[in-house]
C-alpha cells in the first residue's frame, strides 16, 4: 500500500498527538497551524523572542509536550506554521476535502495560496470561550477568560489589578491561577451554577470519573492553589452587568437561582478594572462544517470510536468533539492520527479507551456546568447581542417575532446579527437561542450559525492570484495542485 | 372571483408578491412553503432591481412596469408600518456600466442607444463625470453609462414585507410544507398533496423559482426551468468606496448566455452596512452547492480589474444561490395549457427580486381576466423553451444529485 | 489601573526584553520584541482602539482571533487582528472605524 498522506489542522495537544500517531503508523504528515509555534491554547508558549530562561514555569505537562512537539521534526513530517486554512473544498467523492491554505501571517497580504490533497484529514481546531451577552459586555476591559489567560501566559500582559472572573466551568480556576501568577489582583471567581448542580453533574456517573483521575487531579490542584492564594471562589453568583464610561469600572454581581434567574435584591456592585468571563466554549466549527461533518445534539463534531467523522476521510480530535481537557484531547488525537494513517486498531486500544473515557467526562462536565436557561432575563432592550454589528436584544426579538420571518437567515439579514467581521463566531449560538425563544420554539438549530465556507478572511488580491504550483523545498511531502 | 381559492407554491419574493396581489384582489390565498419564507433563492442574491442589463424586448417592458410599481408598493407598505418599509432597504443607488475595451465600448454604445429608444433613462458619463461618480474605479475605462433607475433592496426583507402585506390582506402561510403532487379531477388541477396533507385549490400558482421544474413535474406538467448557480463574495465592512452598482459590460453578455460552463463578470457594489458585494458567476451544476475556490478566484480577478484599490480588502464571506433559468432567458407566467388550474410565475433567473412586483401584477390581471398592463405573450407557458425541452429538467436534476 | 506587562525583574520566566517601537495614529508607542500588536497596545495602557459602528470603543475581547473586535490598520492594510499579529519594529498602526473617509 502506498504511504498515506495525512494533513492535520491545528497543533494543540490533539493535533500534535495526531501527528505523532500518524507518523508512528508510517504516514507522511503535514501539520498546519495558524500560529508561529505549536501548543495551541493549552500549551500557549511565550514568544521565542522573549528568550525566557524558564518558560516551563507557565506550563502543565511540559515534558510530555516537549516530547510530542518533536514529532514536527520527524523527517516524514512537514510543519506549516503561520499557515491558515481558508477553505475546504469537497472535490472527489469518497475522499477528504482539498485543503486550501494561505501561507503567511494572520491577516497578512500577498500570502501565497497552496492546496493540499491529503488521503486523510485530521481536524483539531479547538474552541474559544463562549460568552453570553449582558449589559456592558462590549465595554473595553471586559475580556473572555481565555483572552486574559492567553495574554498572561503568552505575552506576560496582565489585564488589570482588580479583576473579577465570572461564568461557569472548572476552567475559571486555571485562569485565576494564571492571573494571580502574573501579579493581577483577583477579587473573586464567580461560578454561576450552585454546588448542587455541579455535584449532581459530577456524581451522576461516578465510575466515569475514575478513568479521568488525571484530569480531576489537575482540577484539584487548581482548587488547592486558589485556597493558597486566598481568591474568593463563590458559587451561585454571576456578573449580570458591567458598567463604566468608555471602559469597565464596576460590575454588578447577583446571586442566581439554578436556572440563572437573578435573586431580587441580591445585586451588589464591585469596582474593577477588568472583568474576565466564560460561560463555556464554542467549538471552531467552520472547517468541520465545510468538510461536511455532522454535529452532535450538543453542537460538537460527531465522531465514532475511531474519531472518524461522518464525512469520508475526515477525523476530528480534541475539544471540537467535546470539552474534556488536554489529556482527553491527546488521547483523541492519538486515535485520530493512527486511524487517519491507516493503522491497525489493536495498537491504540488504550488510547481509544482513554478517548472514550474523555467523551464520558465531557458529558459530565457539560452536566455539571450547564448554561442556565434564564440568562436572557439579564438583558435589556438596548443590550448589544451581536458585537460586530451592535444588534440589540430588542431588535432581534422584534425581527424574530415577525410571523413571516421564520428563516434564521432572514432574521440575520434583517438585523445584521452575525453578519459582521466575526461571522457569528461570538453571537451565532446566542442569536439562534434568542430567536428560538422569541418564537417559542423548543430547540435551537445547532449547525446553522457555523456555516462559514470562507473559513478565514482572505484578501481579494490573494484570492485573485493562482494557487502556488510547487512548495518550497522544506515542504516537499504533499502533492500540490493548481486551484 | 371572490371565494376563489388560490394556492401559491413558494414563499420567496415572487410567491410573496403574487400572494399579496391576489389576496388584495379578494381571493382566498394560501401560501405553501417547503422550508421557510425567503429562505431559498431570495435570500441568496444581491437584491438587484436592475434596468441597465435589459435590452429592448418583453423583459425590458416587464422591468419598466416593475420600476413603476415599486414606489407604489413601497408606499403601500409604508402605510402598514415603518418596520416593513425599513426592512426592504430600498436604495435607488443607480447603476454604472463600464466597458474596458474599444470593442466593448462600441457595443455598449449601441446597447445603451437601443435602451434609450425603448424608454430607459441612460446617460453617458465622460471621464470627469465617471471619476466624480466613482472616484476609486479604474481609469482604464473606454465607455461608461449611468442608469438612474437601478436600485437595490435587501431581498429577504422585501419578501418578508410583501408576505406580511399578503397576510394582512387575508392570506394564510403554511411553512415546512412540501408539495408532493397534484390532485386532478376531470382533467383539472383541484388541489395539491403536501407533506402536511391535502390542500384544495381552484388555482395553483407555481412560484418555486429554481425548483419550479421539479415541482411542476410532481404536479404532472413539467416545465423546463433549471437551476443556475451564482456566487457572491462579501468583504469586511469598509468606509465608503463604491457608490453605485458598478459592473462590466460583459455582465450583460453573461446574463444572456445559455452556456452551462462557468461564466464570470464583474459586479461591484456596497451595502448599507459598509460591506462590498462582488459578483458574479453563473454555472449550471444542478443543485450542487459545494464551494469552488476557482470560481471565487475568477470573481476576484474580474472585480479587481474594475477596482484595483480593493486588492488588500478582506473577503469574509461568500454565498451562492440557485436562480431559475430558462433557455430563452424570459420569465414564465400564466396558465399552463396542459393542466387547467395550474399557473406558473417563475423563470426570472437573477432578476426575480426586481421583477417580482411586475410579475405579480400581471399574474393578478391574467387570473382576473383583465387586460394586462403589458403584453404577456412572450412569457406564456406554451412556448418551446418551457415545454419543448422538459426532459432536460430531469437530466439536470440527476446530474446535480450524483 | 490599566493593563501592563509583568515587570521583567519580577517575572519568574526570566525574560530578556529587547525594545521595539511602533506608531499608533502617529504617536510613538514602545513595545518589546515578540509581543503581539494587542500586547504592545495593552502594555502601553490602552484598553481600546477600534470604534464599533456606533462609535463605541473596542479593544481585545477574545484574545485568540475569534471575535475580530481588535481589528486595526497595519502599514496601510485594514482589518488586521491585533491579537494575532506579531509587532514589528516600525509598524505604522492606525486605529479604524467604518464611517471614516480614506
Amino acid at each position: 500500500m502506498a504511504v498515506r498522506q495525512v494533513a492535520v489542522v491545528g497543533a494543540g495537544p490533539a493535533g500534535l498527538a495526531a501527528a505523532e500517531a500518524a507518523l508512528s503508523a508510517g504516514a507522511t504528515v503535514t501539520v498546519i497551524e495558524s500560529a508561529e509555534q505549536p501548543g495551541g491554547q493549552y500549551h500557549r508558549m511565550l514568544p521565542r523572542a522573549y528568550q525566557a530562561t524558564h518558560p516551563q514555569r507557565l506550563q502543565h505537562h511540559w515534558r510530555a509536550f516537549e516530547r510530542r512537539r518533536r514529532a514536527l521534526l520527524h523527517p516524514d513530517c512537514t510543519w506549516w506554521p503561520e499557515c491558515t486554512v481558508w477553505a475546504l473544498e469537497q472535490a472527489e467523492p469518497g475522499m477528504p476535502p482539498r485543503v486550501h491554505v494561505l501561507d503567511g501571517s494572520v491577516d497578512g497580504t500577498g500570502r501565497p495560496r497552496r492546496v493540499l490533497e491529503p488521503d486523510a484529514l485530521v481536524l483539531a481546531t479547538g474552541v474559544h470561550d463562549r460568552v453570553l451577552p449582558f449589559p456592558g459586555w462590549e465595554l473595553p476591559g471586559v475580556f473572555t477568560a481565555g483572552a486574559a489567560q492567553a495574554l498572561a501566559k503568552g505575552e506576560r500582559v496582565v489585564v488589570g489589578d482588580r479583576v473579577v472572573i465570572a461564568g461557569t466551568g472548572p476552567f475559571l480556576l486555571p485562569v485565576a491561577a494564571s492571573l494571580t501568577e502574573a501579579g493581577a489582583g483577583v477579587l473573586a471567581v464567580l461560578e454561576a451554577n450552585r454546588p448542587a448542580t455541579v455535584l449532581r453533574g459530577w456524581a451522576s456517573r461516578p465510575w466515569e470519573l475514575a478513568a479521568q483521575v488525571g484530569k480531576a487531579a489537575e482540577l484539584a490542584e487548581y482548587v488547592v492553589g486558589q485556597v493558597r492564594h486566598k481568591v474568593p471562589y463563590a458559587m451561585g453568583q454571576a456578573v449580570i452587568e458591567a458598567r463604566g464610561d468608555g471602559r469597565v469600572e464596576e460590575v454588578v454581581i447577583a446571586r442566581v437561582d439554578p436556572d440563572w434567574s437573578v435573586i431580587a435584591g441580591s445585586e451588589r456592585t464591585l469596582a474593577v478594572d477588568a472583568l474576565c468571563v466564560s460561560h463555556g466554549f464554542s467549538p471552531q466549527l467552520e472547517l468541520p462544517m465545510a468538510a461536511g461533518c455532522a454535529l452532535t445534539a450538543a453542537g460538537f463534531v460527531e465522531v465514532d470510536e475511531d474519531q472518524r467523522c461522518s464525512a469520508p476521510g475526515v477525523y476530528a480530535a480534541g475539544e471540537i468533539t467535546g470539552i474534556a481537557g488536554a489529556p482527553a484531547a491527546v488521547a483523541e488525537g492519538t486515535v485520530a492520527g493512527w486511524f487517519a494513517a491507516g493503522g491497525a486498531p489493536a495498537a491504540v486500544s488504550a488510547a481509544r479507551r482513554r478517548a472514550a473515557a474523555g467523551r464520558a467526562f465531557a458529558r459530565r462536565l457539560a452536566r455539571a456546568h450547564p448554561i442556565g436557561t434564564a440568562w436572557p432575563d439579564w438583558l435589556r432592550e438596548q443590550t448589544v447581542v451581536c458585537r460586530c454589528e451592535e444588534t440589540t436584544y430588542a431588535a432581534l426579538c422584534r425581527a424574530a417575532g415577525a410571523p413571516t420571518r421564520e428563516d434564521p437567515r432572514a432574521v440575520r439579514l434583517a438585523t445584521r446579527a452575525g453578519l459582521g467581521p466575526c461571522q457569528a463566531r461570538i453571537c451565532g449560538q446566542t442569536v439562534t437561542e434568542i430567536t428560538a425563544r422569541a418564537r417559542e420554539q423548543a430547540d435551537a438549530p445547532r449547525a446553522e450559525p457555523h456555516r462559514r465556507p470562507i473559513a478565514q478572511p482572505i484578501r481579494l488580491g490573494e484570492l485573485a492570484a493562482p494557487a502556488a504550483q510547487a512548495g518550497p523545498s522544506d515542504r516537499p511531502n504533499m502533492k500540490e495542485s493548481e486551484s | 372571483m371572490y371565494g376563489t381559492r388560490v394556492v401559491v407554491l413558494g414563499a420567496g419574493i415572487v410567491g410573496a408578491a403574487c400572494a399579496r396581489e391576489l389576496a388584495e384582489a379578494g381571493l382566498e390565498v394560501t401560501v405553501i412553503e417547503r422550508d421557510r419564507p425567503a429562505g431559498g433563492t431570495t435570500s441568496h442574491g444581491e437584491g438587484n432591481v436592475l434596468v441597465s442589463d435589459k435590452g429592448p424586448g418583453p423583459e425590458l417592458a416587464l422591468t419598466l412596469l416593475s420600476m413603476r410599481l415599486w414606489p407604489q408598493v413601497l408606499a403601500a407598505l409604508a402605510d402598514r408600518g415603518a418596520a416593513d418599509t425599513a426592512a426592504v432597504e430600498w436604495d435607488p443607488k443607480g447603476g454604472i456600466v463600464v466597458a474596458t475595451t474599444e470593442d466593448g465600448a462600441a457595443e455598449l454604445d449601441r446597447f445603451a442607444a437601443a435602451q434609450r429608444a425603448a424608454g430607459v433613462l441612460v446617460e453617458r458619463l465622460d471621464s470627469a463625470a465617471l471619476a466624480a461618480a466613482e472616484p476609486r474605479l479604474t481609469r482604464e475605462v473606454t465607455a461608461a453609462f449611468h442608469y438612474s433607475g437601478d436600485a437595490q433592496v435587501q431581498p429577504a426583507g422585501a419578501a418578508t414585507a410583501l408576505l406580511s402585506a399578503a397576510v394582512a390582506a387575508g392570506a394564510t402561510v403554511r411553512t415546512g410544507c412540501e408539495v408532493l403532487g397534484g390532485t386532478v379531477r376531470g382533467g383539472r388541477l383541484i388541489g395539491v398533496r403536501t407533506s402536511a396533507g391535502a390542500q384544495d385549490a381552484d388555482i395553483v400558482v407555481n412560484a418555486t423559482g429554481p425548483w419550479s421544474g421539479d415541482v411542476s413535474a410532481r404536479i404532472g406538467a413539467p416545465i423546463a426551468v433549471r437551476p443556475r448557480r451564482g456566487e457572491v463574495l462579501v468583504t469586511t465592512p469598509m468606509p465608503p468606496t463604491v457608490f453605485h452598482k458598478v459592473y462590466g459590460a460583459d455582465y450583460i453578455a453573461a446574463v444572456g448566455s445559455g452556456s452551462a460552463a462557468l461564466q464570470t463578470s464583474a459586479v461591484v457594489e456596497s451595502t448599507r452596512a459598509g460591506t462590498i458585494l462582488l459578483g458574479s458567476s453563473r454555472r449550471q451544476v444542478g443543485f450542487d452547492d459545494r464551494l469552488r475556490p476557482h470560481v471565487l478566484s475568477a470573481i476576484a480577478v474580474k472585480a479587481l480589474r474594475l477596482f484595483p484599490c480593493l486588492a488588500d480588502t478582506a473577503v469574509m464571506r461568500c454565498y451562492g444561490g440557485f436562480r431559475p433559468y430558462v433557455d430563452d432567458h424570459l420569465p414564465v407566467m400564466g396558465p399552463d395549457p396542459r393542466l387547467p388550474g395550474l399557473w406558473h410565475a417563475t423563470g426570472h433567473e437573477g432578476a426575480g427580486i426586481g421583477l417580482s412586483v411586475g410579475t405579480a401584477r400581471l399574474l393578478r390581471q391574467l387570473v382576473l381576466g383583465e387586460t394586462p398592463d403589458i403584453d404577456t405573450t412572450a412569457f406564456r407557458v406554451d412556448r418551446p423553451a418551457v415545454l419543448g425541452a422538459s426532459n432536460a429538467t430531469t437530466t439536470h436534476k440527476e446530474r446535480g444529485l450524483a | 489601573m490599566s493593563p501592563h506587562l509583568v515587570p521583567v525583574e519580577h517575572d519568574s520566566v526570566g525574560r530578556n526584553d529587547r525594545p521595539l517601537q511602533i506608531t499608533v495614529d502617529g504617536e510613538p508607542v514602545p513595545g518589546i520584541v515578540g509581543q503581539s500588536l494587542a500586547g504592545v497596545l495593552l502594555a502601553d495602557g490602552r484598553l481600546s482602539w477600534r470604534r464599533g459602528p456606533s462609535g463605541a470603543p473596542r479593544g481585545v475581547f477574545c484574545g485568540i482571533g475569534a471575535c475580530f473586535d481588535c481589528l486595526i490598520t497595519v502599514n496601510g492594510v485594514r482589518d488586521v487582528r491585533a491579537c494575532r499579529r506579531r509587532a514589528a519594529d516600525g509598524d505604522v498602526v492606525e486605529t479604524q472605524r467604518r464611517d471614516e473617509e480614506r
